[in-house]
């Protein structure tokens, strides 16, 4: 077990080697003017809330008969939930205290065109889930889930990556905090309809995942019926090695971050099992697991390490607990910056809401904590040897024989290498444990809502209407001379309908174009200087330019008019835009230039000065491409 | 059925478990249960065909544990009628059907056993709807032989929807109980984490076992949060939210009392305390040709007389404001007051009191040989009045019984913050709702 490995320094194979698999689960709100069950608006969200009220999560049965883990998990924590209620957003049905009412047929027809882009068989019936949640991100303790489809697929370089299935369900709470047995959530998100889009783990490497994760995202935004924004997207991914488990990550917000986390996930998965087999060789195994819990609260009196001075100020009591043979383990790394004791502090803190950090102290441990004196104390009265090492940890006397049970279960869990679990992301790239991995017995049928059935009629419908898919789009604007980049940006831009209906016959350069929609226009729009922005204005002042013989490089001249503050009619707009006719170009700027004073600096910087200064004089009057040209012919001694 | 299965269909390849198939959906689907846990439907007529690979059939079972036994603490009689304090899927109809013995309670609910030691009889399994005059009889008697077998309290497992019926018979047919009678149930079923119904259950046990609550009570949510329950006396509650947990109110009254997580807060002072005889009166004549009949403008005389000439003997009217109906009723009141009818007017307003003297059209109406029943809810009223006929047909003797409060039906005074019903919207209400969590 040596330092962990670095992304940078790895290549495909290296993944290959140690079996990284990985997939995604990726959730995406629709954008309906409604929420899936009820009629509540879909936003704004709001800091501000006009009530809260408290609850509390039992685990249930599941259909078949058994409790969930997660469930358990959950129940052992004993939180009181409190539900921030903004009464804009938020009506009875998201308080649980009003049955659903009938699914929004609007997100089914998006979830169903998106089911149909990803290549996926369709059911012919929906039935609506109950997916068990207890950590009370969703008041009732169930997600209202359905599923339309399965097995698709997606083109990713010359392969095909599975797509497990597409469903459709309500968006969770916004977590506001979460502190000892306390956590708030804020309710107005809840219920906004979502697709989940579930990939088979078939990527190889954190890039790859990435890229799957891009290529996902611009096929549902090509629908032009997803939200965008902050949190409108939201990514899971899940990650296994050779003998390790699947690993989820909850909650990516940004696609970028996703390769860091996979790296990190498969190495920590590598370190567990090398702790598996460095725990076996010691010969440690389930039934020569062995610990030793004692109170120390009386020996660690006087104590100078702050941590526990502090809890013992508060009358709150101290548990060591032995782990026989288990010396240097809890400070082997097994992420950048962590040790597998933060495995087991992610417990304590989780489960048994112990989370003011740190929350355990541990005999293998560099950092100054307890005296030579008091761990002396502290290994006799729970009976730590040489082999051994021994964990402190303190809180609330209600909270400790929690604590203690779960270093125990955790310590115990080492021998399994890795364990099924949801872990949530966290700056850097690393990930901390969140709960066990739900199974299929959290879910359970809705039993408030009949099935509905997803008819042909309806299919063909939507069918009718599908958008070109993205791949093939951007394929075609490549072919007709947009740049790679440009290509794969307008191929999910809003403004790829009206680009298609623009580009054609305009007789504008298409890059030029492409550039003004994608680039120009948004840095007009985050200046504020088109307020009035619309399609059709647009689209009308697109038109009247391209029929002028004006350029591309004119159009934010006149869209800052149309669609300004002024909002001038685009034909008046356009008429009022006094062309230089590009015979006399030469001579006009030629007059211009020789009037300069110019710099010495060196060719091509002064090209790009001369450039710029007559982009500001003519504005509009020719693409930068003419203007290099006539300064290029100025430059080398023309005087033009 | 059960049936672990490949199937080829027009749509594509699905695998997973075929399920029942709730009997009130169509019969051209088929349901599959696919491994992630998801069902999905797949229509009889787009599948080609069908492999079976094995079976796997669904044990459901609500973990069952012994109910352990504390010779130190109170035994508690649990009646079940119906609803789902606790329950399990039925995959038949979708629906959810209770589960109820004290293993099963135990295994769901493990708190209780550190309230009393339970013990648990299944009376009946309907839904709330389906309760009537033999399920009520039926109640009441086991109720008694409860008390006399020494029970330190009873708790009625119920349905929501016709509690309140419930609670209201029971408080005539069993008079001067000893022990606590806690009727109960759940808002939203037990099949959910958010369930109201471990906490309602867990409150009445202890209400049952510990509280000093002598009379017939429904014990459910105070707020909709999951903080503190209320006991209202039995014949003044009433359901008044479709799907609300905090759906019972008392009407017309305050509450008896809070059931705090470790501790009751009575409201009030005029609760019947607890004793250690075993003396209880249990009546359950009843005469079930009554009705109640809800006035509304327009209405047609041949609605009463139907009645009439289908030989109720007794009518409740929910009439208007003060307890009025309109003039083209009058001759059909006439019909029925001669035939011997007994005719009682309560309020459709729910709260307040029948006044009939303050308009002329109420006096016409008492000539008629309508009777005002004071502040007796419409529905307490009419499963009084069949209790009442169940012990006389006399008319004076019928309204000594109507009119001589046995169980709070019919109080002196209404107090001034009897009637609360918070508008939200006015900035004092939004102050309160924001600053305590209702």
């Amino acid at each position: 077990m040596g330092e962990l490995k670095k992304m940078k320094d790895l290549t495909l194979e290296d993944y290959q080697a140690i079996g990284l698999k990985s997939g995604l689960e990726i959730h995406q709100q629709l954008d309906t003017e409604k929420k899936l069950f009820c009629r509540c608006p879909v936003r704004p969200y709001s800091e501000r809330f006009d009530a809260e009220i408290l609850r509390h999560m039992r685990p249930t049965l599941s259909e078949l008969g058994e409790y969930d883990g997660t469930a358990l998990m959950e129940f052992k924590t004993k939180k009181n939930i409190i539900y921030q209620i903004n009464k804009e957003t938020v009506c009875t049905y998201e308080m649980d205290d009003t049955p659903p009412f009938e699914l929004n047929s609007e997100a089914l027809d998006i979830a169903v065109e998106v089911t149909l882009l990803l290549g996926c068989k369709l059911v012919s019936e929906i039935h609506i889930a109950r997916k068990q949640y207890l950590d009370g991100s969703i008041p009732t303790g169930f997600q209202r889930t359905t599923i339309l489809g399965i097995d698709g697929s997606i083109p990713y370089g010359d392969r095909k990556i599975g797509i497990i299935q597409l469903g459709l369900e309500e968006d969770a709470c916004r977590e506001v905090s979460d502190t000892g047995h306390m956590r708030t959530y804020r309710t107005d998100r809840l219920g906004i309809p979502l697709i989940e889009t579930v990939t088979y783990p078939e990527m190889r490497s954190p890039q790859e995942v990435a890229d799957v994760a891009n290529i996902l995202r611009y096929l549902v935004r090509s629908t032009g019926r997803v939200r965008t924004g902050i949190g409108a997207a939201r990514q899971d991914v899940n990650v296994s090695v050779d003998r390790g488990q699947r690993v989820e990550i909850k909650g990516v917000p940004r696609i970028k971050d996703i390769p860091l986390l996979v790296h990190n996930e498969a190495f920590r998965q590598v370190t567990l099992i090398e702790i598996m087999d460095e725990l076996a060789s010691r010969g440690i195994n389930h039934l020569t697991f062995k610990t030793q819990t004692s109170d120390v609260t009386a020996v660690l009196k006087g104590t100078r390490y702050y941590p526990v001075a502090e809890a013992l100020k508060k009358g709150m009591g101290v548990r060591a607990v032995t782990l026989k043979g288990y010396r240097g383990i809890l400070s082997i790394k097994t992420q950048p910056e962590t040790t597998f004791a933060k495995e087991v502090s992610d417990r304590v803190r989780v489960i048994a809401c112990l989370d003011i950090l740190p929350n355990i102290a541990h005999s293998d441990m560099d950092a100054e904590t307890f005296s030579g004196a008091e761990w002396t104390k502290i290994k006799k009265s729970s009976g730590t040897g040489e082999n051994d090492t021994v964990i402190v940890v303190w809180g609330g006397e209600e909270d400790l024989d929690t604590a203690v049970k779960e270093i125990i279960i955790r310590a115990e869990q080492a021998l399994d290498g890795v364990l099924d679990e949801t872990r949530q992301a966290l700056p850097c790239g690393i990930s901390g444990f969140e709960r066990v991995l739900p199974g299929p017995n959290r879910m359970y049928p809705d039993t408030d809502l009949p099935p509905i059935a997803i008819t042909e009629e309806r299919i063909k419908r939507i069918r009718s209407l599908l958008p070109e898919l993205p791949w093939i789009r951007r394929e075609r604007y490549i072919k007709d001379g947009l740049s790679e980049e440009k290509a794969q940006r307008m191929s999910i831009s809003p403004f790829r309908e009206l680009f298609d209906e623009v580009s054609k016959g305009s007789g504008f350069e298409k890059q030029a174009l492409a550039s003004f929609l994608l680039d120009a226009l948004r840095s007009l729009e985050r200046n504020n200087r088109i307020e009035n922005l619309s399609a059709p204005i647009l689209k009308r002042t697109i038109v009247a330019a391209a029929k002028k013989g004006l350029c591309p490089e004119a159009l934010p001249i006149l869209v800052k008019q149309t669609c300004g503050r002024g909002m001038i009619d685009p034909e008046k707009a356009v008429d009022g835009f006094v062309k230089i006719d590009d015979k006399d170009l030469p001579e006009r700027t030629g007059e211009y230039l020789r009037s300069l004073e110019l710099p010495g600096i060196d060719r091509k910087r002064l090209v790009d000065f001369l450039i710029g200064r007559l982009k500001e004089k003519f504005p509009g009057q020719a693409s930068g491409r003419r203007f290099f040209e006539l300064v290029d012919r100025f430059v080398g001694g023309d005087p033009l | 059925m059960w049936s672990d299965v490949e199937i080829d269909s027009t749509r594509g390849n699905f695998k997973g478990i075929i399920l029942p198939r709730s009997e009130t959906a169509d019969d051209t689907h088929i349901v599959l249960k696919m491994d992630t846990g998801y069902n999905v439907g797949l229509a009889v007529d787009t599948i080609n065909s069908i492999t079976e690979h094995g079976r796997k059939e669904a044990h459901y079972k609500i973990p069952e544990k012994e109910f352990p036994f504390d010779p130190k603490k109170p035994n508690v009689k649990l009646l079940g009628t119906g609803g789902t304090i606790a329950s399990r899927l039925d995959y038949r109809t979708g629906a959810v059907i209770p589960a109820f013995s004290p293993g099963e309670l135990y295994g769901s609910v493990p708190e209780l056993a550190d309230i009393c030691n339970l013990e648990t009889e299944k009376l009946y399994g309907v839904f709330s709807e389906n309760m009537g005059p033999e399920q009520w009889r039926g109640t009441a008697e086991a109720i008694g032989r409860e008390i006399r077998k020494g029970t330190s309290g009873v708790v009625i497992g119920h349905g929501t929807d016709t509690m309140h019926h419930t609670a209201a018979i029971l408080s005539f047919m069993v008079q001067d109980s000893p022990v606590p009678i806690v009727m109960v149930g759940s808002q939203r079923s037990s099949d959910r984490p958010s369930s109201d119904a471990a906490i309602n259950l867990i409150n009445a046990t202890r209400t049952a076992a510990h509280s000093d609550f002598a009379e017939v009570m429904v014990c459910m949510f105070g707020p909709t949060s999951d903080q503190y329950g209320l006991l209202h006396r039995g014949t003044r509650v009433r359901k008044m939210h479709s799907s609300y947990r905090s759906t019972f109110r008392t009407i017309g009254d305050i509450p008896l009392a809070m059931v705090e997580k470790d501790r009751f807060v009575p409201l009030r002072e005029d609760y019947k305390r607890r004793r250690s005889d075993r003396n209880v009166k249990i009546n359950t004549a009843f005469e079930e040709r009554v009705s109640i009949l809800y006035y509304y403008p327009n209405m047609n005389p041949d609605i009463l007389e139907a009645l009439i000439d289908n030989d109720y003997k007794g009518i409740i009217i929910a009439g208007t404001g003060l307890g009025h109906v309109n003039k083209p009723l009058y001759p059909a009141l006439k019909r029925a007051a001669d035939k011997g009818i007994h005719i009682y007017m309560t309020v459709q307003t729910l709260w307040g009191y029948v006044q009939m003297y303050v308009y002329d059209t109420g006096r016409d109406i008492m000539d008629l040989g309508v009777i005002p029943a004071a502040n007796m809810l419409p529905e307490v009223a009419y499963v009084k009045l069949g209790w009442a006929l169940g012990q006389s047909n006399d008319r004076e003797e019928v309204k000594k019984i109507m009119l001589t409060p046995i169980a709070g039906e019919i109080t002196d005074r209404e107090p001034h913050n009897g009637y609360l019903i918070y508008q939200g919207g006015i900035p004092e209400v939004e102050e309160f709702i924001s600053r305590f969590k209702k």
